[in-house]
């Protein structure tokens, strides 16, 4: 098949920001999460509302973040697939932005996960596929549904929860670099191990943070990526898919297939090998997620994932310690940065920080960054290949 | 006390009318396909391999092995109060479903991954009664 035409590196983010705080924010709704990240990636692009003529959000509606900043937008993406719709809202913003039907593209993203202010609220239907073949049997948080695969992954790959526990501690460790992480006091296997049990066999620190907070970015043509006053970052490729609705109907409990047909594409439409990347962001909701990226985005065979923890190859240099050639989570992850509900906007912000040469824990002459998400449990993927250069 | 909230429940469709009829009678209810012979789950009227819409409806062997799970520690309001296990079920026929493992220790040791299972059907309302499994030969 051929490659979609898309050229890498004709579309560019020219603002990115988060919310002004991160963590717990209880007095802002979660509508005044997105209009606060969205006013500050403007401010950042040095753009007012009025210059954006696309305009792509999940979890508030576009029209709602369209009245509050006063946008008339020519193109809309109301994509919401879990935590990696942001992953999507670039991808199609960059087919919108190369198809003319708009020039200029702002996606937000806010969400009161811990304060709960005004935030939306999920509840399954009892006559959806979950009311019917999942909610019966207890399901509720994500800790009780998202896990499930994870024994018979651990099983199949050979691995063990100390791996999932080792998972948390290097996320911690890059956590403990960067002054805005929720969660950044070092911690150990031992520890993990003996946090309070969840959901067999994931314990507390295996599962993400409750924050509130959100994020903003801003698209245009790579022509265009000069005049604006930030050091513009450049799409080099893109993947997206979903699977099923119900972790129960996910085809392979040790792979993802949503993960391996968006990594598949955006590696293909971007033109690099795995060898190309600098720098790797993995949606880490819970600690096997890093496990199945690794693999399903093809860096190593199925079961090798486990070896990158255990052989520190993500990991920053600390206290003593040598740090890995692929620093992958690299503001903490959902695991001790922040996790509002939909972390994928976090994952995207700290990939553009650090081509920028801006991120507090900074990868040096990081050149080439890979963000991938999940939405839902496993329901759901996006991949987004940034540049520093065209 | 206030008594605990009832179980949530499944509401049927039109397309999953059969599958619920099939339990509340005591017979685990798939569906497959005549082009094909492919089994299913969840219902639908049509196979979701090939396209087919000449289906049929069946009684399953009820037969199972534990595919994976998790023991929730932190139990619904409306499932009471200790840890239990939410599990996918691999069928006899093929496909899988979530049910609970039952009339077995809610512990890793009891729970072991792959064990045989059958179909055991739990009453909860006049309409509903819901799949649940236990160890074969429990």
């Amino acid at each position: 098949m051929k490659p979609p035409s898309l050229k890498p590196g004709s579309i560019a983010i020219v603002g990115a920001s988060e919310t002004t705080r991160l963590g717990v924010i209880p007095d802002v709704s979660n509508l005044g999460l997105h209009l606060d990240a969205a006013l500050n990636a403007l401010a950042d692009a040095g753009l007012k509302p009025q210059d954006v003529d696309g305009l792509a959000s999940a979890n508030e509606h576009p029209w709602t973040v369209a009245l509050e900043l006063g946008i008339t937008p020519k193109w809309v993406d109301a994509t919401n697939v879990g935590g990696c719709s942001f992953m999507l809202h670039v991808r199609h913003a960059a087919a919108a932005i190369a198809a003319g039907y708009c020039t200029t593209v702002l996606i937000t993203h806010g969400e009161s996960g811990r304060s709960q202010v005004a935030a939306p609220r999920y509840a399954p239907q009892p006559a959806s596929l979950m009311g019917q073949f999942e909610t019966p049997y207890g399901v509720s948080a994500p800790a009780t549904m998202f896990t499930i695969p994870v024994l018979r992954y651990l099983k199949e790959r050979g691995a063990t929860v100390e791996d999932l526990a080792q998972v948390a501690v290097v996320q911690r460790e890059w956590a403990a670099k960067n002054p805005r992480a929720f969660a950044r006091e070092p911690i150990t296997v031992d520890d993990v191990l003996s946090s309070s049990m969840i959901a067999y066999p994931f314990r507390k620190l295996m599962c993400c943070l409750v924050t509130d907070g959100g994020g903003a970015l801003v698209l245009t043509s790579a022509e265009r990526a000069r005049d604006f006053p930030a050091k513009p970052v450049y799409l080099l490729g893109s993947g997206e898919s979903v699977e099923s609705p119900i972790i129960s109907q996910m085809e392979d409990f040790t792979s993802s297939k949503a993960f391996r047909v968006s990594g598949k594409a955006a590696f293909e439409s971007a033109g690099i090998s795995h060898a190309d990347v600098d720098h790797l962001m993995i949606y880490d909701a819970f600690a096997h997620l890093p496990l199945y990226g690794l693999e399903d985005l093809g860096f190593c065979q199925p079961g090798e994932a486990k070896d990158f923890f255990r052989e520190r190859r993500t990991a920053p240099p600390s206290e003593g310690k040598k740090g890995g050639p692929l620093p992958m989570n690299t503001n903490g992850g959902g695991l001790s940065y922040t996790h509002s509900g939909m972390y994928g906007m976090y994952a995207l912000q700290e990939s553009v920080r650090q081509l920028r040469g801006t991120a507090p824990a900074q990868v040096e002459g990081a050149k080439i960054s890979v963000c991938h998400g999940v939405g839902s449990m496993f329901s759901a993927a996006g991949t987004v290949i940034l540049g520093a250069e065209a | 006390m206030s008594a605990p909230p009832a179980r949530a429940l499944p509401k049927p469709t039109p397309e999953t009318q059969h599958f619920w009829d099939g339990c509340k009678a005591g017979e685990l209810r798939l569906q497959r396909c005549r082009a094909c012979a492919q089994s299913y789950f969840p219902p639908r009227p049509f196979c979701p391999k090939c396209g087919g819409r000449e289906v049929e409806v069946y009684a399953a062997s009820g037969r199972a092995t534990l595919y994976s799970y998790v023991i929730n520690h932190r139990p619904r309001p409306d499932m009471g109060t200790e840890p239990h296990s939410i599990a996918v079920v691999a069928l006899e026929e093929g496909p899988r479903m979530m049910t609970n493992i039952v009339n077995c220790p809610q512990t890793p040791e009891a729970l072991r991954l792959d064990m045989a299972l059958t179909v055991t059907f739990s009453p909860q309302s006049e309409e509903i009664s819901l799949p649940l499994f236990q160890p074969a030969g429990a």
